[in-house]
């Protein structure tokens, strides 16, 4: 049970994002919201820009420098913490499904079956996926690029000519992570489970047991653990072993009854914020499962759809489905 | 429920008229904005409306049912478009002239994100009067898309004589014994004839005139057929629900759609079932009304259906 007295409520300073969060980012001391009708909204005076003018924003990522959108206008562009936009790919109106940032300013996008990768100097790749890419995501070291899709993923180098390496696994992949030492792949499945492949020998992980689909991810700063949404609680794989999670039990952290929408661990501590389709946020310890309420359930403000911390880990911002958001300082 | 976004799907084999009927749809003054999801940028240019392109990308789910296939495409535009609400009142999925709409239709019954804001509303097939005979012969797509739909625009009736009319509807009736016809020329049909049906509330099975299907099925024999019926009185749940599961697990990639209206012993609220191949969803709806007539009507639409093994099957289910 969650002791009131354990209550982060008070040290939540709300903001009005008024639209459907896709991401809730910060970018060095600066929260960053990425809204679906367009709008960025930066920093706790909520300076509005509008990088894809009156189009939609679909997918956001970020890293320590920019936040990364993909927009219905078929544009991607990055968007620094001083509101300065720069249009990195333009796709001619197509949807974009899926944006990545990598190493050294990197960055790759996805629109149906078409995969660009643009390196830092702007030098663009192309790749035809079999089908649709679903998610995107770099891994760790190299310029390496995952793409997860229906019946496996690919793993592509963009510099090089060779074909794609494909990891085969039945049914349709969603989203898509690298283990933060490069060694798993983990992908959300539209049948509601995860698929993970041990990188070195092909091994397959099933982790399964979700009543709904996973559609955020985050890894502990250790790189140990995996926090997923898609239950009424937090499921956490352990990845330390070299066999990872195969034939091991999650974690479950912060079971209530309300499904979890978006996880995200602390940037320097084994605590993960778990935010809920009814809008509850918690702060959960994985040593203890000690719990402390950062948001209740609010009706009528939708899901929580993002969080994310700063570098240090003393403040994080989230967002959610109907355009309520917020920082948490911690003390 | 009623919150959630209307979505109609529009299907009609190569030139049957569906983009006409699409820029009807659009241009006509209605005060609505819609959402379109289209195959191909063309002939529709609207200014107000939302078109998104889309692959038809169709994919098998993972679980064990064979017939059990999405459009993984669809899945994904919606969320996109459910992060826009507000902006659009409806949904308007426009499929090619080849396509089987059974994967648009369990799109909205099998992927719990997407049944959880959009409905199915309607689907609207387009049917060629003057080549329907002959696309019976050659193109097994159209009957599919004939025996899905729920409302028909029978367009291009002037290029037919009047015994031909009545021939193309009798062929028609012979795959589809329940959906609405509207017999057009140049797809001009009015707005509330194809929007806003809410056609997946099956009020109007109840209208099925059972002599007319008893004389189709006897002059014709199609490969895609209707088994409709009818049984006054009440019918038992314990018997009939563990029947049709099991009937629909057995026959399921036989049965395109199937749907009914049920009266349950005991049960002030009419039960209401639909189901496409072998997934079924159903519930208890409305109060039956003091001054209607207490009885269970179903249909089955598919091939290779035995219509006495039906009959016999639901038959014993009654009370």
């Amino acid at each position: 049970m969650i002791d009131a007295s354990e209550s982060l409520t008070q040290r939540v300073e709300p903001i009005e994002a008024g639209e459907h969060v896709i991401a809730a980012r910060f970018i060095g001391e600066q929260p960053v919201l990425a809204l679906a009708g367009g709008t960025v909204l930066l920093g706790m005076n909520h300076q509005r820009v509008q990088p894809h003018g009156d189009a939609a924003i679909l997918v956001a990522s970020s890293d320590d420098t920019m936040l990364l959108t993909g927009g219905d206008d078929g544009k991607i562009i990055s968007t620094k913490p001083d509101g300065s936009s720069t249009v990195l790919g333009d796709e001619k109106g197509k949807w974009i499904d899926a944006v990545a940032i990598g190493a050294s300013g990197s960055t790759a996008w996805s629109t149906g079956k078409k995969v660009v990768a643009r390196d830092g100097k702007g030098a663009l790749k192309e790749w035809l996926a079999p089908t649709t890419a679903q998610g995107l995501c770099f891994a760790p070291k190299g310029y390496r690029l995952a793409i997860s899709h229906y019946n496996g993923s690919s793993l592509w180098f963009p510099n090089t000519e060779g074909k794609p390496e494909f990891r085969e696994w039945k049914g349709s992949h969603l989203d898509v992570t690298f283990s933060p030492d490069g060694r798993f792949l983990v992908t959300s499945m539209q049948e509601n489970t995860l698929h993970g492949w041990r990188l070195a020998d092909g091994k397959d992980m099933r982790m399964s047991g979700y009543p709904s689909k996973t559609r955020s991810f985050s890894w502990s700063h250790d790189g140990y653990w995996l926090a997923t949404s898609g239950a009424d609680a937090a499921i956490i794989w352990p990845f330390k072993d070299k066999d990872g999670p195969m034939g091991k039990a999650p974690r479950e952290c912060g079971v209530r009854h309300s499904k979890v929408s978006a996880v995200s661990f602390h940037p320097r501590a084994l605590v993960v914020a778990i935010g809920y389709e009814d809008g509850c946020i918690l702060l959960c310890r994985l040593t203890d499962s000690a719990e402390l309420l950062v948001r209740p359930a609010v009706q009528n403000e939708g899901r929580i759809t993002s969080m994310g911390w700063n570098k240090t880990g003393n403040r994080m911002v989230f967002g959610t489905e109907e355009g309520a958001a917020g920082v948490l300082t911690l003390p | 429920m009623s919150d959630k976004i209307p979505v109609t799907v529009l299907t009609g084999y190569l030139g049957a008229g569906k983009t006409t009927l699409l820029n009807r749809i659009l241009t006509e003054p209605h005060g609505k904005k819609f959402a379109v999801i289209v195959n191909e940028f063309g002939e529709i240019g609207i200014d107000n409306d939302l078109v998104v392109g889309a692959d038809e990308e169709v994919f098998e789910m993972n679980n064990g049912c064979i017939c059990c296939t999405v459009r993984g495409d669809l899945i994904r535009i919606i969320e996109g478009l459910m992060k826009r609400k507000g902006k659009f009142d409806a949904i308007i999925v426009e499929t090619t002239g080849l396509a089987d709409p059974a994967p648009v239709a369990q799109t909205f019954f099998v992927d719990e994100d997407v049944s959880a804001r959009a409905r199915l509303d309607a689907v609207i097939t387009v049917v060629d009067a003057r080549w329907l005979k002959d696309q019976l012969k050659d193109a097994p797509e159209v009957k599919n898309q004939i025996a899905f739909a729920d409302v028909i625009v029978l367009n291009k009736i002037d290029l037919v004589s009047a015994d031909e009319l009545v021939d193309v509807e009798k062929n028609i009736r012979a795959i589809n014994a329940y959906a609405t016809i509207h017999k057009t020329t140049r797809s001009a049909v009015s707005l509330d004839a194809v929007l806003g049906k809410n056609a997946f509330d099956l009020d109007r099975i109840l209208d099925i005139a059972p002599e007319f299907l008893e004389d189709v099925h006897v002059h014709h024999d199609e490969s895609v057929q209707s088994v409709a019926i009818n049984l006054p009185g009440d019918i038992d749940p314990e018997k009939f629900m563990p029947w049709l599961n099991e009937f629909t697990q057995a026959e399921g990639p036989n049965i395109l759609r199937c749907k009914g209206i049920l009266s349950f012993k005991d049960e002030p609220k009419r039960f209401v079932f639909q189901g496409v191949h072998m997934i079924l969803d159903g519930d208890l709806q409305r109060d039956w009304k003091a001054d209607e007539v207490r009885q269970s009507k179903m249909v089955f639409i598919g091939h290779k259906l035995n219509r006495a093994v039906i009959e016999k099957a639901v038959e014993a289910c009654r009370v």
